[in-house]
């Protein structure tokens, strides 16, 4: 890793002449330059516990979650929402969220979930 | 529901809060700041300016009676961080810290947590803290509503939102009405090796739910102090740390009055620490003005020294009232020896508490120095350069991930210098590596406070997605899922059942947890360090102690000694039952002990300090009537001043008249007070007086035991007042005047040799 003796002094001197208020402005400048592309990684990409979490909001258990969530990401279905699947088998189905959830947490209806997101998984 | 409220005598019934947990229900969600006083308002005596409305129930400061008891309470709202490993536990700290003036409630999660990769649920043991577990947060804000409806302000509950379940932590403290929490993806990337991606990621759902339960976050920035080896070199990184949560917080959707700076002044003496931390904490509170500031207090140079560590505590504090805080936390002051003791929590808040309101409205009087070309303002400008220097770099390099993988974070190094020993991390490594997968174009995730692209179908009301499913756990608690045990072990009830099932009526003293039986001795030993540990190891040994252990000691000299502190477990309980206690007695009003006075046509005291003693404050304060003191009630007082030989306060006696001799006591040494109450006694016989005159010792160190036993009547020690005593004088003369009644009816002046005819004025 970098060894780098204090060279304040010299990288300072675009610095010098800002007023105290331009030289917070740059810093929050700076800061937002930084932050952006984590932002956006973060609006287009997903995990398995924020799906994890989005399956607690919908009345599931963590134990519930952790089963549904696990057979989401070992057959790719993770991207379409964990949350999505189960409300897409519900709706196709008739049944209830709940009890589509209860279904896939134990197991059954994995396959009828996936063909539901047909070809374009 | 029996014991929906707290009684002050009575203990905290854990088995009546674990009733009915999968019931309960959050009062109110969010952050709540303390309701602030306008400057000027009057407590006792005394105008202040940094105050907050009182609460109903508290411990004051123990100086407070000599200012009628007074215990303002400081506009910040004050932090305790409890973290014992059983919640059950805690939530009787919590308890105390209230009544000292916590009012923001940190439990701190068991070690190996921020790895478990989902929920944990039930009640196992923590190391270091406890498991966070959706039973754990219920019971503990049930507990924390009794107590804040018994201290009188609410009480905010915080843990954190960190580690690979970040997301689901923060669902289940928006559903179970959590306050706050730490949320900071930095801090798992850098300490606890949480993969990068995976952390921002997960953050921004964090926040967003956080943002929905208004609860306040507090960001991670603090733990470089902790970390880097010359922890003040570091404050143009802390600075960017923080602006880089703070920026991704706003950016993901939370208000800026949610998003606390952990703020730590570095530095500690015998560092010139005020030199180095003020322009840092100066500097910070300019640039992130609109943000809320959490002062938190110095851990990294805390050793064993309890001591060291409150001054140092109390510097920090003065920080704090010379800049600003939003919320002050406090560091037990045995944090640098083992997990806090509950006396120490309480320590701390009693430190912040003195601190704060001891500096009340010094701003007022003390200004900092704005010149531009003085030490503070110099220093400020430089620190702020570095950190916008620092930003540029990070962009230079490619952005933020790159610049964690090339070590740029927590290097000892004043930034631009680089030492070279600063936390890499491997962008593409770490704790679950390779689980954020992108979202496809129809990604739906049919419930509120999500963050990010969610292709709900047509026709869903952007602001309602969980209308699809029929509402989600926000918006209808009901739906919840509440989980109770899942180990049938380790868990509260196996815990409880042990304790209980121990031998019935013993209690045992505690530092940490119910009956673990630790005490803590100190001792001088006049002999070099490495021997005095020994000497004492082996006596606490002699004295029954089991697991001995030194947790302090500090030289006085190479040769001449060395103070060693011991903790052990002591081998037996005591059975309550078995002690005697002198009765708790509530004194007379004032108006009532008058009334008795008056009646009695006055009651005549002697009183002196006796032996060679000089102390005189002590006895004034029982006397005289500006302290609230005998004389106040028309109780006649002969006060012959210190240093009164014994006779000379008997033969006053005699000659007054007196119904009473109030012998005052301080010195102690080779048991002089035990001798000189005898002395008084024997002589108060010898001279006929014994039977009419009543005789009151007091003193620091007399008990009413020793008092009693030395042939006193009664015995005062540290705290008595003079009611307390005018009570003792007034019962007892009224028994007596009773008692003589009862045996010379018909009625008074029947010749009695008692000398307690109340009907005869004494003079």
């Amino acid at each position: 890793m970098m060894v780098r003796p204090d060279d304040f002094e010299e990288r300072r001197r675009h610095l010098a002449g800002m007023s105290d208020e331009e030289l917070a402005r740059y810093f929050w400048e700076l800061a937002d330059k930084v932050v952006q592309p984590l932002v956006e990684l973060a609006r287009t990409h997903t995990s398995p516990s924020i799906e994890r979490s989005v399956l607690l909001r919908m009345g599931f258990s963590s134990l519930e979650a952790k089963a549904i969530v696990d057979r989401c990401v070992e057959r790719g279905l993770l991207g379409k929402g964990a949350g999505h699947v189960v409300w897409k088998l519900a709706t196709a189905r008739g049944m209830s969220v709940r009890e589509a959830g209860v279904a896939l947490a134990e197991g059954r209806m994995w396959d009828e979930a996936v063909s539901l997101f047909g070809a374009g998984r | 529901m029996a014991g929906a409220t707290l009684r002050p005598d009575e203990k905290l019934d854990v088995r009546e809060i674990l009733r009915d947990l999968e019931h309960y229900r959050p009062r109110r969600r969010g952050w709540v700041w303390r309701e602030k006083l306008p400057p000027g308002t009057k407590v006792g005596p005394f105008e202040y300016r940094q105050i907050s409305r009182p609460l109903d129930r508290s411990v004051a400061l123990p100086a407070a009676k000599y200012f009628g008891g007074i215990d303002p309470q400081p506009e910040v709202v004050v932090t305790t961080e409890i973290a014992s490993g059983r919640f059950e536990d805690d939530i009787r700290r919590m308890r105390m810290a209230a009544w000292h003036g916590a009012d923001h409630i940190m439990v701190i999660r068991t070690t190996g947590q921020s790895h478990f990769d989902g929920l944990i649920e039930g009640t196992p043991e923590g190391v270091g803290g406890v498991p966070i577990t959706r039973k754990q947060v219920r019971a503990t804000r049930k507990a924390l509503d009794l107590i804040e409806d018994e201290v009188g302000r609410p009480i905010n509950f915080h843990s954190y939102v960190s580690g690979v379940a970040g997301p689901e932590i923060a669902v289940l403290f928006a559903e179970e009405g959590v306050n706050g929490a730490h949320q900071d993806p930095q801090y798992n990337v850098l300490y606890r090796n949480v993969n990068m991606y995976r952390s921002f990621v997960d953050a921004a759902v964090a926040k967003t739910l956080m943002q929905w339960a208004g609860m306040a976050q507090i960001d991670g920035a603090h733990n470089a102090n902790a970390t880097a080896r010359e922890a003040w070199k570091v404050t143009p990184e802390l600075m960017v740390q923080h602006a880089i949560n703070c920026a991704y917080s706003v950016k993901v959707g939370m208000a800026k009055e949610n998003i606390c700076l952990s703020t730590v002044p570095p530095a500690a003496p015998p560092a010139p620490e005020m030199r180095l931390d003020l322009p840092y904490a100066v500097a910070l509170r300019r640039l992130f003005a609109g943000y809320r500031f959490r002062a938190q207090m110095n851990t990294k140079y805390i050793e064993s020294s309890t001591r060291e560590a409150t001054v140092t505590h109390a510097l920090n504090l003065v920080l704090s009232r010379l800049t600003s805080a939003d919320i002050q936390s406090t560091i037990t002051p045995d944090e640098g020896r083992n997990v806090p003791w509950h006396y120490n929590n309480i320590a701390a808040l009693a430190t912040a508490k003195q601190v704060l309101i001891g500096l009340d409205g010094l701003r007022d009087m003390v200004k900092l120095d704005d010149d531009p070309n003085g030490e503070l303002e110099r220093k400020a400008r430089e620190i702020t350069e570095r950190a916008v220097l620092f930003l540029e770099e990070i962009l230079d390099v490619g952005g933020y991930f790159e610049a964690v993988r090339q070590g740029f974070f927590v290097d000892s190094g004043m930034y631009p210098e680089r030492n070279g020993d600063g936390i890499a991390r491997d962008p593409e490594g770490g704790v679950a590596a390779g689980t954020i997968v992108p979202r496809d174009a129809d990604y739906m995730a049919p419930v509120c406070a999500h963050f990010g692209d969610n292709h709900l179908p047509e026709g869903t009301r952007a602001d309602r997605p969980c209308d699809l499913i029929g509402g989600c756990t926000l918006c209808n608690p009901d739906k919840i899922v509440y989980i109770d045990e899942l180990d049938p072990t380790d868990n509260v009830d196996t815990r409880l059942a042990t304790l209980e099932a121990g031998p019935p009526g013993l209690v045992y003293p505690e530092v940490e947890w119910a009956a673990d039986r630790v005490v803590t001795m100190t001792m001088f030993w006049p002999i070099d360090e490495a021997r005095a540990e020994a000497a004492a190891l082996e006596t606490a040994r002699r004295l029954g102690l089991e697991e001995p252990k030194v947790i302090h000691k500090e030289v006085m000299h190479p040769a001449e000694g060395t103070l060693v502190e011991v903790k052990g477990r002591v081998t037996f309980g005591i059975d309550l039952a078995s002690l005697k206690t002198p009765e708790p007695q509530k004194p007379l009003s004032p108006d009532e002990i008058r009334e008795f006075v008056r009646r009695r046509g006055g009651v005549k005291v002697v009183a002196a300090t006796v032996g060679q003693d000089e102390h005189s404050v002590g006895l004034r304060e029982i006397l005289d009537i500006k302290h609230g003191g005998l004389e106040g009630f028309g109780i006649e007082c002969h006060y012959l001043g210190t240093s009164c030989p014994v006779e000379k306060l008997v033969n006053a006696a005699i000659e007054v008249g007196a119904d009473a001799i109030l012998a005052s006591m301080i010195i102690t040494h080779a048991d002089v007070h035990r001798m000189n109450m005898k002395k008084l006694a024997s002589l108060c016989v010898e001279k006929g007086i014994r039977d009419r005159v009543l005789l009151v010792a007091g003193g620091t160190q007399v008990t009413w035991d020793i008092a009693t036993e030395s042939g006193m009547d009664a015995g005062f020690g540290r705290g008595t007042r003079g009611i307390d005593v005018a009570t003792f004088l007034v019962r007892t003369l009224q028994e007596k005047e009773a008692h003589s009644e009862g045996r010379n009816d018909p009625g008074p002046g029947g010749g009695s040799s008692e000398g307690t005819d109340s009907g005869a004025p004494a003079c």
